[in-house]
């Protein structure tokens, strides 16, 4: 983290008559950092990316953004971050060009520069209605970087688009960040997750951990993982959580996932512990810890 | 124009107005088909009324009093019926409003210089219909009797007196409006009543559509301040309000020849001055409404009554005094007393300006109150 801090968030609480959002957080990000959030629809990420817009008052608690407080000084904030809904904000009866050029006019700009920087330049003249999905993205990112914010809210920015798309998408972020751009993003997706900085982990309107995602994996789990194979996969997954050691269980396409305490298991043991349950034919082999086992084992339930 | 926020946000709204043709047609042919049909149909002049005579008497006498009712444009004879029977069955359904009954012994009475009953019947069902057919059977009737009067007294040698004629005289003179055309009452009053539904319905709308699509978070982020997105949004549907009003001023004059005797540049400003009062009711439903739909309902849950309230159809006068007292919640009522009173009186703002003061506070109070519910949050 570098010393300068953009976002300082204190002991944050946002309630919705009896429905709590985001309960007590608290975290900073620092200048040039791509800080992710990972939770469950629903657990407070968009709440708390409005706080820090000035789009919601806090209950509770006190942010403060660029140095200015989210409550008395969003004016002063607005000018200089961008952010890209989950619901793309794109009027769909304007050009790409159009979209763009109306933006900019709202930050008092005649023109910018982003049509090349997000790759949409060859589509200038399109309808954004008619555009796919991958390229409303890109727009809605074109809009949201239209007068160069040194800080960036993404929420949610690549629901519904393929992965090659989020790749690409990536790589601009990356881009950002190598030049200095801040980067707060929302997001339920562990391989976009990956991408960040630092991650926190949230669910139920509660910020579990915040660090980076190799320090969370190799602090926040249990121990090792597994990947364990065998017919039938359903039953198996019944079993291997009743198997002494074994912290956690999860789907992972075709085969399950467990995580084992520390010391408990190899893989002769794991396989042992099967056949004493009647799976004989068993495959394990050791696998990577995944954010998928990070928020299991903080959060006590699955993404 | 100076201010680039303000100028971003009315180039898009006319990109968006431009792009949506059929909304775009409508606006245009909407106040010209409600023009034709408010101007024609709309019309509290009633004439022809389908009149069934039963003649029992069937004189010279019988008959000239037929022809005298023929002869006032109100009626038209169309049946001639055999009985009271028949003539209750035409009215029944509907085949004619009124009746004419002329009992036996009519023409004798006439001669005789007595004084003959006949019986009129009118089919009520329809008020309007019926209080202008009580009105023209009365007064053609009387004209009939003292034309009678006069005959017998010529006949008796009091010529003197018969040529002195009725002890008052009374002259009626109608002012303004002196062929009672309606309209000319109605086509002002037309203007006022498609700005409003224009104004209020698109910029309900036109706001409402951007927190349904999502866009009005992002346009929220921006350094935007909310009068400049309020007035960059509106601009465009003043212009077209304009451009309507003038459209129906001058359709008015093509096809009814509308007489404008006041000052059209005072008309023009006083009716930008309701529209900021109907622009703010349409900014204020916009700020209660959730969805599209909402506020349109919204809007014609307001535009219905107005209709109503302001005078537009039924006078104000003749309401019960709880419904006078809303009309006065109602801006179209102020307008349609300076719409009706600059092109059909040619009256100035000297005489107005108890509606213009009315207007301006209503476009204060309901500009603020949309304006404190405008704010830039979404909570």
């Amino acid at each position: 983290m570098t010393a300068e801090t953009v976002i300082a968030v204190e002991g944050l609480v946002k309630r919705f008559s009896a429905f709590t959002a985001v309960d007590g957080v608290s975290f900073t990000v620092g200048r040039g950092e791509v800080v992710g959030y990972l939770g469950p629809n629903g657990c407070g990420k968009t709440t708390t990316i409005r706080i820090l817009l000035g789009l919601l008052r806090p209950t509770a608690g006190s942010a403060s953004v660029l140095g200015f407080d989210v409550q008395r000084d969003a004016e002063r904030i607005r000018p200089n971050v961008g952010y890209m809904s989950q619901r793309f904000a794109l009027y769909e009866e304007l050009t790409v060009a159009e979209n763009l050029a109306f933006y900019a006019g709202l930050y008092g700009r005649e023109r910018h520069d982003v049509a090349e920087r997000v790759g949409v330049a060859d589509r200038l003249d399109m309808r954004a209605g008619a555009l796919s999905g991958g390229w409303r993205q890109r727009l809605a990112l074109g809009i949201a970087l239209v007068h160069n914010p040194p800080l960036l809210f993404l929420d949610e920015p690549t629901s519904g688009v393929d992965p090659e798309a989020r790749r690409a998408f990536w790589d601009i972020i990356y881009d950002l960040a190598a030049e200095g751009t801040t980067v707060f993003v929302s997001t339920h997706y562990m391989d976009e997750a990956e991408h960040c900085h630092r991650l926190g982990i949230m669910n139920a309107g509660r910020l579990l951990a915040l660090d980076a995602p190799h320090v969370l994996k190799a602090t926040r789990v249990a121990g090792p993982a597994w990947d364990v194979s065998a017919e039938p996969l359903l039953p198996l997954l019944e079993a291997l959580g009743r198997v002494e050691g074994v912290a956690n269980v999860s789907l992972l396409g075709d085969h399950a996932h467990a995580v084992t305490n520390v010391g408990t298991h190899d893989a002769a043991s794991l396989r042992a512990a099967l056949a004493g349950v009647g799976f004989g034919d068993v495959v394990v082999r050791e696998a990577e810890v995944t954010l998928e086992d990070v928020f299991t084992a903080l959060a006590g339930r699955r993404v | 124009m100076f201010n680039p926020r303000l100028r971003a946000v009315i180039r898009k709204e006319f990109i968006q107005i431009v792009r949506d043709p059929r909304t775009l047609v409508l606006t245009f042919a909407m106040p010209v088909v409600q023009l034709f049909l408010l101007g024609y149909a709309a019309t509290n002049d009633v004439r022809n009324i389908d009149l069934a005579v039963v003649d029992r008497d069937r004189t010279a006498q019988s008959r000239a009093l037929v022809a005298s009712y023929q002869a006032a444009d109100y009626f038209r004879v169309r049946f001639d019926a055999d009985s009271e029977a028949e003539l209750r069955d035409l009215v029944d359904r509907g085949r004619a409003r009124a009746g004419l009954i002329i009992p036996p012994g009519y023409g004798r009475r006439i001669v005789a210089g007595e004084t003959a009953g006949v019986v009129f019947v009118i089919d009520g069902s329809d008020p309007t219909v019926a209080s202008t057919a009580l009105a023209a059977a009365q007064l053609t009737g009387q004209a009939e009797a003292t034309e009678l009067t006069v005959e017998r007294l010529a006949r008796r040698g009091a010529a003197a007196a018969a040529m002195a004629g009725p002890a008052i005289d009374v002259r009626t003179q109608v002012w303004y409006n002196p062929d009672l055309v309606s309209a000319y009452y109605m086509v002002p009053a037309l203007i006022g009543l498609i700005l409003q539904f224009l104004t209020i319905i698109l910029t309900a709308t036109a706001i409402v559509r951007e927190r349904e699509r999502g866009t009005i978070e992002q346009l929220i982020v921006t350094p935007i301040r909310p009068w400049e997105l309020v007035v960059g949004k509106l601009t465009p549907y003043v212009v077209i309000a304009f451009i309507d009003m003038v459209e129906i001023l001058v359709a008015g004059v093509l096809l009814f020849g509308v007489p404008i005797n006041g000052s059209l540049p005072l008309l023009l400003v006083l009716a930008g001055l309701f529209l900021v009062t109907t622009l703010g009711i349409g900014l204020f439903i916009s700020t209660i409404s959730s969805t599209q739909q909402e506020a349109t309902i919204t809007a014609i849950f307001f535009n219905l009554p107005s209709i109503f309230l302001s005078g537009f159809f039924f006078p104000l006068a003749a309401m019960p005094p709880f419904l006078q007292l809303l009309s006065y919640a109602i801006p179209l009522r102020y307008f349609l007393i300076i719409v009706r009173g600059i092109v059909l009186k040619g009256v100035g703002a000297a005489a107005l300006w108890p509606e213009i003061v009315a207007l301006t506070v209503f476009a204060v109070v309901i500009m603020g109150a949309a304006a404190l519910r405008f704010h830039k949050r979404l909570d």
